[in-house]
């Protein structure tokens, strides 16, 4: 532990020794920005889907639809379903979806202004379900015997396609986070090691007044560490700007309102301290690889 | 204080030296001189292990070297101070830090900031703390060089070639620092091939003079 602190927090003058500019300075800072940038959305798209997965659920949950035939005495059949429905265990209400709604749901079909009475359409009625819902196989059939070619339809042939799309982007934003800290992982780890190459003449000069293979390390290593948390702050606040400044409800595919809400607004402050634990992570052991290949 | 048994360095199929045998005492001054690639500076990266020979027994202040791990290694380059013909420094940092990097490196002090202007004074660069390397002559860097040096008080100082690069004025005054530094008891090896410069130091402290050719070290007479 006191090594690991000795790393981070250690004399500052080791990290004075890795020159302050130069190529490797550059590239660190810009592809830390560059990558907390891309991160920092791809969270948000994660955030997205994540909650776009649990309101379709939400909505889609607990709720049924019932539809009577056009055949026969209707209303009859209709009534009898409704006094079947309100005396079943797992119903909280079942209601008649009324002419307006109905005339709605046609609307974009067949236009405004249908005549509902000369079309043989089935009733439908809306249930909300409690929790565990009803016995859905007793239930049917017994719909089924009051008017027969009754369907009850609990909307999961909707609801599980779509849950798992949303759930496939929540996955596609994970790995678009795993690749974008992968890459992180190895810029760092190309710039620490032609930065370690190309301060050969620094090394020698510490091995000659005598400083330990881990001192030399951690010189590099606090440099790149810095350096990444600086660009991926840089790029983190861009991004959140870049977030804040989407205009509201904005539509991308089937997503809607790409952003972050409340507290939602601390998981890009991470992105930062991911990049610098990264780079942490990807100069000690290029240090370690390359000095002991220089022996 | 610095011991050589039987030490071989070969390169490849190039046989550099064989069989070299050193004993040289603490607080003892000697010369290292003989042909340019003879291995003068090998021998010298020898005694200050950044090289390892190739067979043979290296033993630095009363330890045998040929077993240590780079730690230990490190550890024991603090208690020798280097000098080469061109030292290198970390361009970027001033004279100051330049001089203080070995002190840096062993978690450094407050003490030995305190000696940095003595010291710096001592081999004539009191003005210059601030300065980059670049700023200063050749001269001046290779006092910058003895001064890193000696900042953590080593007991062996190996300077190879010191006075290559300088006139012979620079020459005397840094002659004049390894002598007072002998004096404080330091062992002292310097790889020349500046006879002028041997003549001179024989005639103001007990020195030695070791040759290196054809592969073999041996005691110069005292016809030099």
């Amino acid at each position: 532990m006191s090594r690991f602190k000795d790393l981070i927090f250690g004399d500052p003058t080791a990290t004075r020794i890795v020159p302050p500019s130069g190529f490797t300075a550059a590239l660190t800072l810009a592809s830390a920005a560059a990558m907390a940038f891309l991160a920092v959305f791809a969270i948000a798209l994660n955030l997205a889907t994540g909650e776009l997965a649990n309101r379709w659920e939400a909505e889609l949950a607990g709720t049924a639809t019932v539809r009577v035939p056009p055949s026969g005495d209707i209303e009859a059949r209709a009534e009898a379903v409704l006094v079947a429905l309100s005396q079943t265990p797992g119903v909280v209400t079942a209601r008649r979806v009324d002419d307006e709604e109905q005339l709605m749901l046609l609307a974009p079909w067949f236009g405004e202004g249908i005549p509902l009475d000369k079309l043989r359409l089935p009733v439908l009625i809306e249930v909300e379900e409690t929790a565990d819902g009803p016995d859905e196989v007793g239930l049917s059939a017994r719909l089924d015997a009051e008017a027969p070619g009754t369907v009850y339809d609990d909307h999961s042939r909707w609801r599980l396609p779509l849950a798992e799309a949303a759930q496939r982007l929540r996955q596609l934003g994970a790995f678009a986070l795993f690749l974008i800290g992968s890459v992180t992982a190895v810029t760092i780890s190309l710039a620490a090691s032609s930065a370690l190459s190309a301060n050969g003449q620094i090394i020698d000069v510490l091995r000659i007044v005598g400083a330990k293979d881990r001192w030399i390390a951690s010189a590099f290593i606090r440099r790149f560490t810095v350096r990444a948390f600086v660009g991926a702050a840089i790029g983190t606040v861009a991004a959140m700007i870049a977030v804040a400044l989407l205009p509201d409800g904005v539509e991308i595919g089937v997503l809607s309102g790409l952003g972050f809400q409340r507290s939602e607004w601390l998981w890009p402050l991470l992105v930062p301290f991911g990049a610098a634990g990264l780079a942490f992570a990807a100069t000690w052991v290029a240090a370690a690889r390359r000095l002991k290949e220089d022996g | 204080m610095i011991e050589l048994k039987n030490v071989a360095m070969v390169y490849g199929e190039q046989t550099l030296f064989r069989d070299v045998a050193l004993s040289l005492p603490a607080g003892s001054f000697h010369f290292l001189t003989g042909p340019s690639g003879a291995g003068k500076t090998t021998l010298l990266k020898l005694c200050s292990l950044e090289h390892s020979a190739s067979s043979g027994d290296v033993a630095l202040l009363g330890q045998s070297v040929a077993d240590y791990n780079r730690d230990q290694i490190a550890r024991l380059r603090r208690r020798i101070g280097v000098v080469h013909q061109e030292s290198r420094f970390v361009d970027h940092l001033s004279v100051g830090e330049n001089v203080m990097l070995p002190v840096a490196v062993t978690g450094g002090s407050a003490a030995a900031e305190g000696d940095l202007a003595d010291l710096l004074s001592w081999v004539g660069l009191g003005a210059m703390v601030d300065r980059l390397p670049s700023e200063l002559s050749g001269g001046e860097r290779q006092r910058m060089a003895l001064a890193r040096a000696i900042i953590l008080s080593p007991e062996i100082i190996l300077a190879d070639e010191p006075t290559g690069n300088v006139d012979w004025e620079m020459s005397l005054k840094l002659l004049d620092l390894l002598i007072e530094l002998n004096r404080l008891g330091k062992t002292i090896l310097c790889a020349t091939h500046d006879l002028n410069l041997i003549r001179q130091a024989k005639s103001r402290v007990s020195s030695r003079v070791l040759r290196i050719k054809d592969g073999a070290v041996s005691l110069a007479g005292a016809g030099l």
